[in-house]
């Protein structure tokens, strides 16, 4: 039995990646693209730590590039679901679909 | 396959005792509650279940509450009403994880202790909200949102106010700071200097207000909300969410009582008098003492939480938020400020009196070689040369007054 | 297999099926319910890998701030009590090969990369003084940082890594987070609805 390494930490990053994703991609409520945009800001934090872990001498980056990381989701979540309010309030619905307005 | 079973049974073993603790506490409260809601009231409380004092009340009202029927309402979401008295259960029980009742008495010796229990305190709120949407209920819908701004607003200060003992304290492990506060009960962290002493103030009203306790249980106002967020709860799941408040206060009050309070010691007896190893039979004695001190000192501030609650009528909805964030933040701001300014003006200034500790020595760790940043790193450099002057000593060696 | 590796193992299978919970499911509710549980899963992961604090971080900026905050948002943006948007079926079989496919694409990058410049052993988890040090990184010093040749660098000579320090990064990061919380006040202050009403 193999002991787990760095590839399947940056497997689990991968399938988190994949399934933000694929979240973005499915939604059409704008509040679930977003989640599937803090998913894909997860598997890429999962990375970060796994490479600061499995690396001493990256040990410091990977955590600080991790908090930056979430620190920025925080900002992104903030400004996003203020745009979504903004949407709501002129289109009373949440359906991205909805945001036609500068289609040619 | 070499599979180590004894961090297992040490994880199993510790994680049950914490449970119990919950729950045990949980039902002293309730029947402590109770007694003092009674005699405040110039009533008597409980007095015939179980003989004198009614102290098999609890015991009888939790099987009245398990045998139960587990009602869940037509329009209700199944899984987010089912799942959410679990979250919020989960959420406080995980706080008591990195909890220190004693000299090597710790769930998980953490480094980072004092930030991860705020941190896994405040996922309790997100079982609430869940609670208050899944039930499909109007009642329970403002009151799970009530309950989540509130609580939300209160985490700003709540953390400021843990930072100021840290500050003073030089470490975030609860353990280190509950070990500097050894000997008499000067030594506690609440009477190293003025501000820290009013943190506490500050922070113990901020904690009542985190557990949702009265004056500030808006969320859970029977008179405008039935009962707020665990309107359509019955039976078991009730319980939950009440064992999460219990254990909520519990956990607060023992963050208060290890940052500010003393931790587990008595504060009567100098400094190493109780060893507190597991060696000797004195050390296992004085470990089990600290565990009874550690409990005991939480379970008063629970009670004066109690005798507050009882007390003082109930705020309304806008005074809470206001009195959050237009006086207790500011105020918390204005102590962090102050506390982190008073050691760096003392010691440059080299006045006399009060003595602070300085950023503490990291434990070499026999993995990695010992770092020179943490003798001579650009951060103690630009503090002034006498910050280092007092070596670090974590574990209450240093004299630590305010004469 | 040792204890740790099958928390991991554990851990790991729990954060990818709510991940890919969050997906299927249609209730935003309960996608965000089972996001909470991707996070939390996520913050287990940072505690086993050792960083503590980042994991910490993560359950209070991500499940105490993020989550509470999309369900604010979904509650004021809900036109009914349980707000069902379903994407088409031929968008679902599309963007499924899609996602499929770039699975394959990143399990096969980091299959067929050579990683055999990392440490025999990963180093110890018990490594509690990290948090010093990036408390450290963070105020400026750069002795944090360790010393040491990067691996895998091309060229004939190991070069040596520069030391770097985070001091100005943290500075910007603050700035622009308050920059960022004035913006979403002033975009989410409250006005008078306009607009066509469905």
């Amino acid at each position: 039995m193999t002991s787990v390494g760095l590839q399947e930490c940056l497997l689990v990053g991968a399938v988190l990646f994949v399934a933000g994703i694929l979240c973005m991609v499915t939604k059409r409520n704008a509040i679930g693209i977003l989640m599937g945009s803090e998913l894909v800001l997860n598997g890429a934090n999962v990375n970060f730590v796994a490479f600061a872990y499995f690396h001493d001498l990256f040990n410091i980056e990977g955590q600080i590039f991790a908090l930056f990381t979430i620190v920025m989701a925080a900002a992104e979540a903030a400004i996003a679901l203020a745009i979504v309010l903004n949407f709501y309030n002129n289109h009373v619905t949440v359906d991205v679909d909805a945001a036609e307005d500068l289609k040619g | 396959m070499d599979f180590d079973a004894w961090p297992v049974i040490r994880a199993v073993v510790a994680s049950l005792l914490l449970v119990t603790l919950a729950a045990g506490s949980a039902i002293i409260f309730i029947w402590m509650e109770r007694k003092v809601a009674g005699r405040i009231q110039d009533r008597l409380g409980p007095t015939r279940v179980g003989g004198k004092f009614g102290w098999l009340q609890t015991i009888a009202d939790g099987i009245k509450l398990i045998a139960k029927e587990d009602i869940i309402p037509a329009h209700a979401d199944q899984l987010l009403f089912r799942i959410s008295p679990y979250i919020a259960f989960v959420g406080v029980l995980l706080s008591f994880l990195v909890l220190p009742f004693g000299r090597e008495i710790v769930g998980l010796p953490m480094n980072i202790a004092a930030f991860f229990m705020l941190s896994v305190l405040s996922t309790e709120v997100f079982g609430i909200i869940l609670a208050g949407y899944g039930s499909g209920s109007k009642w329970s819908l403002f009151g799970g949102m009530r309950e989540a701004a509130q609580m939300v607003s209160y985490e700003v200060p709540r953390a400021l106010c843990v930072v100021i003992p840290v500050i003073a304290a030089g470490t975030l492990d609860l353990q280190l700071i509950a070990q500097q506060q050894a000997g008499f009960f000067w030594n506690w962290l609440i009477f190293h200097d003025p501000f820290q002493f009013l943190t506490f103030w500050v922070f113990f009203t901020v904690a009542t207000a985190g557990c949702k306790r009265a004056p500030f249980d808006l969320a859970e106002a029977e008179s405008e909300l039935v009962a707020g967020f665990h309107t359509e709860y019955s039976g078991f799941r009730w319980c939950l969410f009440f064992m999460a408040e219990y254990g909520a206060m519990f956990a607060a009050s023992a963050l208060a009582v290890t940052l500010f309070l003393g931790g587990w010691h008595t504060g009567l007896f100098p400094a190493d008098f109780m060893p507190g190893d597991f060696q000797t039979p004195l050390g296992i004695l004085a470990s089990i003492l600290s565990v009874i001190v550690l409990i005991a000192k939480s379970w008063i501030l629970v009670f004066v939480m109690m005798w507050i609650r009882w007390t003082l009528p109930r705020l309304r909805i806008d005074q809470v938020m206001m009195m959050c964030l237009k006086y207790l933040v500011p105020i918390s701001c204005a102590l962090l400020l102050l506390a982190s300014l008073l050691p760096l003006t003392w010691n440059t200034l080299r006045l006399p009196g009060l003595r602070f500790r300085n950023p503490p020595a990291v434990p070499a760790l026999p993995a990695r070689q010992q770092n020179p940043a943490q003798e001579t790193g650009h951060y103690t450099a630009a503090l002034g040369p006498s910050f280092r002057e007092h070596q670090p000593d974590l574990t209450g060696g240093e004299p630590h007054e305010l004469r | 297999m040792s204890f740790a590796d099958f928390l991991f193992w554990i851990v790991a299978l729990w954060t990818g099926l709510s991940a890919v919970m969050v997906v299927v499911t249609q209730n935003i509710v309960r996608a965000a319910l089972w996001l909470l549980f991707t996070l939390a899963g996520t913050a287990g992961l940072f505690f086993l890998l050792g960083a503590d604090f980042v994991g910490a971080v993560q359950l209070l900026v991500y499940v105490g701030g993020i989550l509470i905050l999309l369900v604010f948002g979904v509650m004021l943006t809900a036109q009914g009590p349980f707000v069902n948007l379903r994407a088409g079926a031929g968008e679902w079989a599309v963007s499924i090969v899609v996602g499929l496919l770039l699975l394959g694409l990143l399990v096969s990058a980091f299959l067929m990369t050579d990683w055999r410049f990392l440490p025999a052993q990963p180093p110890d988890p018990a490594h509690s003084r990290y948090v010093n040090d990036l408390g450290l990184a963070l105020l400026g010093s750069r002795d944090a940082t360790p010393p040491g040749t990067l691996p895998g660098a091309p060229g004939p000579e190991p070069a040596e890594r520069s030391r770097v320090a985070y001091l100005l990064p943290f500075e910007i990061v603050s700035v622009h987070l308050l920059v960022v919380l004035i913006g979403a006040a002033y975009l989410a202050r409250a006005r008078r609805r306009r607009g066509a009403r469905t």
